[in-house]
């Protein structure tokens, strides 16, 4: 039971990285990752958020929208699955202005630190990609809870990862049509790359 | 509005102010269905329809929508948008929505959609916005299938499933590069391109 939870930890975070082996996230990665400090504040809320989002995701697709889900409220044959994305959203878009509420009235100073981070994160597909690979693997609950902290915390090692080689590479003068948005894309296609020898792992 | 205009909303994305290259939107699924031409196709068609329908959708209601949960409003518009365009590839394409997977649903967060919506379709009317809309879906095809085209062809010999380059496997000359079917090629290509782009169209080039 243990060890189950902790391989699929491993392998949310490493071999099956959000950001370098799915590509989720992106937008977000490449515009938020030029400052560690920044970088640091958005992976922790994706954490939280992610933490939260596909658990809740996870309860709402087992008793509502799953084919015979609705059995304890007497409907046996009702197969709700199509409304999937709209409610999954739903709930992202519901918890993500309730933790900046929570936030803005018991931390105010983290909840000044994030800032703009916050409303943004309803957007960031990495969010999404995690409910819906929740679904399409068939995770219970428990393995739901322990699948969003590791697939929210490979994505936040990776933009902080990212944003550690930005600040230096202001550093480095290439190919003046590559500054910018050209060579963070090979960045990161560099680290990919690397992130790719961990799916040689046996769990 | 005068001819010009309407034509000039619709191209100017495809070069010019391509939604990938320039303004870094929807990359998430440019690089990871890229690896087949079929499934880029099929995403771009699908995104076409959901970006020019959103847009239309936001910008007809864009007059009565509250500003404070606009973001909510059109969340439902593209949602619901995205669930017809899946239900429709799974009865009708089941092998390629397998293939396509969650990047259907993806949809949804795809930057495109939510920053056309936001930043054209919040302030134009109607007509414009859905040709605004399926600009930016066709440079974003553009984008994708010039990356599709390159992954598969060099990655497997392969265009749309038929030989054009005969792998050595199967008796032909051709050494297929598999590096270009690993998720990171995905990243130097477009880089790549990026860097094409900019040394064409110097204006586009970002000054640290």
């Amino acid at each position: 039971m243990f060890e189950d939870y902790a391989s699929l930890l491993i392998k949310s975070i490493f071999i099956e990285n959000m950001a370098l082996a799915f590509f989720l996230g992106m937008c977000t990665f490449l515009a938020v990752s030029k400052k560690v400090e920044t970088a640091v504040g958005l992976g922790l809320s994706v954490i939280a958020v992610q933490v939260i989002t596909v658990p809740v995701n996870n309860l709402l697709y087992t008793y509502v929208l799953k084919e015979g889900a609705l059995t304890w409220a007497g409907m046996p044959g009702v197969d709700l699955s199509f409304l999937g994305f709209i409610s999954y959203i739903g709930v992202i878009a519901a918890i993500v202005q309730i933790l900046e509420m929570t936030l803005d009235r018991y931390f105010p100073s983290l909840y000044n630190a994030l800032g703009i981070f916050l409303p943004l994160i309803t957007v960031n597909c990495a969010i999404l990609a995690g409910s819906l690979f929740m679904v399409e693997r068939d995770y219970t609950f428990g393995e739901s809870v322990v699948y969003g902290v590791g697939s929210g915390t490979g994505w936040a090692i990776a933009l902080v990862l990212l944003a550690g080689i930005r600040e230096k590479q202001r550093y480095s003068s290439p190919p003046v049509g590559l500054q910018g948005l050209g060579i963070t894309f090979i960045s990161a296609g560099l680290m990919a790359m690397a992130f790719m020898s961990f799916s040689g792992i046996q769990l | 509005m005068s001819q010009l205009k309407a034509k000039e909303v619709l191209f100017a994305p495809i070069f010019n102010n391509n939604p990938i290259m320039l303004q870094v939107l929807g990359i998430c699924s440019a690089l990871a269905v890229t690896s087949k031409l079929e499934t880029v196709i099929a995403m771009s068609a699908a995104l076409a329809f959901v970006t020019t329908f959103s847009n239309m959708g936001v910008s007809a209601i864009r007059n009565y929508i509250p500003s404070s949960i606009r973001i909510i409003v059109q969340m439902a518009i593209i949602a619901s948008l995205v669930i017809v365009v899946d239900q429709v590839l799974k009865a009708y394409a089941f092998g390629i929505s397998k293939q396509l997977s969650v990047f259907v649903g993806l949809i949804i967060t795809n930057c495109i959609v939510m920053g056309r919506a936001e930043a054209f379709a919040m302030k134009n009317p109607v007509g414009l916005s859905a040709l605004d809309g399926l600009g930016n879906a066709l440079g974003y095809s553009v984008l994708l299938v010039a990356v599709g085209v390159i992954r598969e062809l060099f990655g497997s010999g392969k265009l749309l499933g038929f030989n054009i380059l005969t792998p050595i496997t199967e008796g032909g000359w051709y050494q297929t590069n598999g590096l270009l079917l690993l998720p990171p090629s995905a990243f130097f290509i477009i880089g790549f391109l990026i860097w094409g782009l900019r040394t064409w169209k110097k204006d586009q080039v970002e000054h640290d």
